[in-house]
């Protein structure tokens, strides 16, 4: 279980994330949206320890994440994936080197057995034969898969998703969404997803957690939250850009 | 003015505390992570063979223009023979380990620092750490250790080429008895000559390397943030050489003598 208490941080005088509270469940797919540059990355490197708080508290399985040092963070973040927005693939290595980076460093698996996991994970992506490929050779959403498959092939118990479906075409966006379904009932695995794409929530989320002014505005079911006629719910789902525009009988 | 005398000091206060950071942590790094030694012979090949050319050229020209200087001056009291022994000298404790440590800072130090900071604008060292790969093991350790051991290789080269062709140029050039050349270089060349130019050369590889992985992993975003990073990491290591070199000297000296 993922618990986020108060955080609190601030970019010189720019105040990000001001009291962020949520709780997320072991085996949920939830989903975190809110306006550009309105802190939901922030938010999630800083389940991961990669941003710490100006104060607050992130608990993993209890486990305090603030404080801890880079070298005690590396033992949490085992139990985590992240899926970067612009997929951050090492350009100097192969896709099948990116896949495999944690399994090659920890030595615990054989060279076949190794392969045979990239194979599997690289199947599961639907990016099978890809394997002696550069990043520089491959599609914007192929990055991403590849980006998920270096996520999940040590199966975490969390998988992050930073704005997955962010500069990709609807359908690529359509098979993005529908891998991150399927990693996320076929792994049993915590999902976690930033997004303002509001066709992507409603498809992924269980939970949805709307951030606003550096706070969690609403949590609720994709159901709940369509249907809502909190005004700033309402305009951000249906993307209202000018406040006198709203009209909820539309 | 003393607003940017203030502001200067603090830039540098701060950037020795973060350079000093870094090293604590590499020396962490050797204890408790282990070591890729693959990755440290590859990095030894782009740091020391890749580094060959421009290092050789470099020794070669510093010793013919060395000779050439010195007879200019000591024919004019007839002690051209003692030619060689002012280039050996010269070469051995100052010229080879400083050139070549400025030559090394504006190739490798920038590389690393391009490199790294390439890495950490495109999100690759955050993947890193998602990856539970701490960056200093990975990307830091490897650099270090292989600057490390490929700067003195590349200062004997360059000393070596220097005296060699100092002594072509005072033998073949200038006319200058090739065996009194030879015997008064051997004779007034000592080991503490050379010695303090490798202990300078380890310390030399070691800020180049440290600057250039520091100046890397703290850099802004963007493309600009990369190009800054570069220069810094050029500049920086190339005063920090000078200054470093000067008060070798002084200590070395008394220690070697």
């Amino acid at each position: 279980m993922i618990e986020v208490r108060h955080l609190r941080k601030s970019f010189g005088s720019q105040k990000v994330l001001d009291d962020v509270n949520l709780v997320i469940e072991s085996g949920t797919a939830v989903v975190i949206i809110g306006v550009s540059g309105g802190g939901k990355s922030v938010l999630l490197k800083h389940l991961i320890g990669l941003m710490m708080p100006d104060s607050g508290e992130v608990l993993i399985d209890g486990q305090n994440l603030v404080g801890l040092n880079e070298r005690q963070l590396l033992q949490v973040r085992h139990k985590f994936g992240l899926v970067f927005q612009m997929a951050a693939l090492f350009d100097s290595m192969t896709v099948e080197e990116n896949v495999g980076f944690v399994l090659d460093r920890e030595r615990k698996l054989t060279r076949g057995e190794i392969d045979r996991r990239i194979a599997r994970v690289l199947d599961l992506v639907d990016l099978g034969g890809t394997q002696k490929k550069k990043p520089a050779e491959l599609s914007g959403g192929m990055r991403k898969r590849v980006g998920l498959a270096r996520a999940i092939i040590y199966e975490p118990e969390v998988v992050l998703y930073d704005e997955p479906t962010t500069g990709l075409d609807p359908i690529v966006s359509d098979s993005i969404d529908k891998l991150i379904i399927r990693v996320q009932q076929e792994l049993k695995i915590t999902s976690v997803v930033v997004t303002h794409d509001m066709r992507s929530t409603r498809r992924v989320g269980k939970t949805i957690f709307l951030l606003h002014q550096g706070r969690i505005h609403t949590t609720a079911s994709p159901e709940d939250l369509f249907a809502s006629t909190d005004p700033i719910v309402h305009r951000f789902v249906n993307g209202i850009s000018d406040e006198k525009q709203i009209d909820f009988t539309t | 003015m003393i607003g940017m005398a203030k502001n200067f000091v603090v830039e540098v206060v701060d950037f020795a505390g973060a350079v000093g950071r870094l090293a604590s942590e590499i020396v962490r790094a050797l204890f408790v992570s282990r070591i890729n030694w693959k990755d440290v012979i590859r990095q030894m090949h782009f740091i020391g063979v890749k580094s060959q050319s421009v290092v050789l050229i470099t020794g070669a020209f510093t010793g013919m223009v060395m000779a050439a200087q010195t007879y200019f001056q000591f024919h004019k009291v007839l002690m051209d023979t003692a030619t060689l022994a002012v280039v050996a000298v010269s070469m051995g404790s100052e010229l080879g380990p400083v050139l070549t440590a400025l030559m090394v800072a504006g190739r490798i130090g920038a590389a690393i620092a391009a490199e790294l900071g390439t890495m950490k604008v495109t999100e690759q060292i955050d993947a890193l750490r998602t990856l539970a790969a701490h960056p200093v093991d990975y990307l830091v350790v490897p650099r270090i250790l292989a600057i490390l051991i490929a700067m003195p290789l590349l200062t004997a080269e360059s000393i070596f080429v220097g005296i060699l062709a100092g002594y072509l140029v005072g033998s073949q050039l200038l006319g200058i008895d090739p065996a009194y050349l030879w015997h008064n270089a051997v004779r007034y060349t000592g080991i503490e000559d050379i010695g303090a130019g490798f202990i300078k050369t380890f310390v030399f590889g070691g800020l180049i390397g440290i600057i250039g992985c520091q100046k890397g992993l703290s850099c802004p975003q963007g493309a600009e943030g990369v190009g800054k990073a570069t220069t810094e990491a050029v500049v920086f290591s190339s005063i920090a050489i000078l200054v470093t070199n000067f008060f070798l000297t002084m200590v070395l000296n008394r220690l070697l003598d």
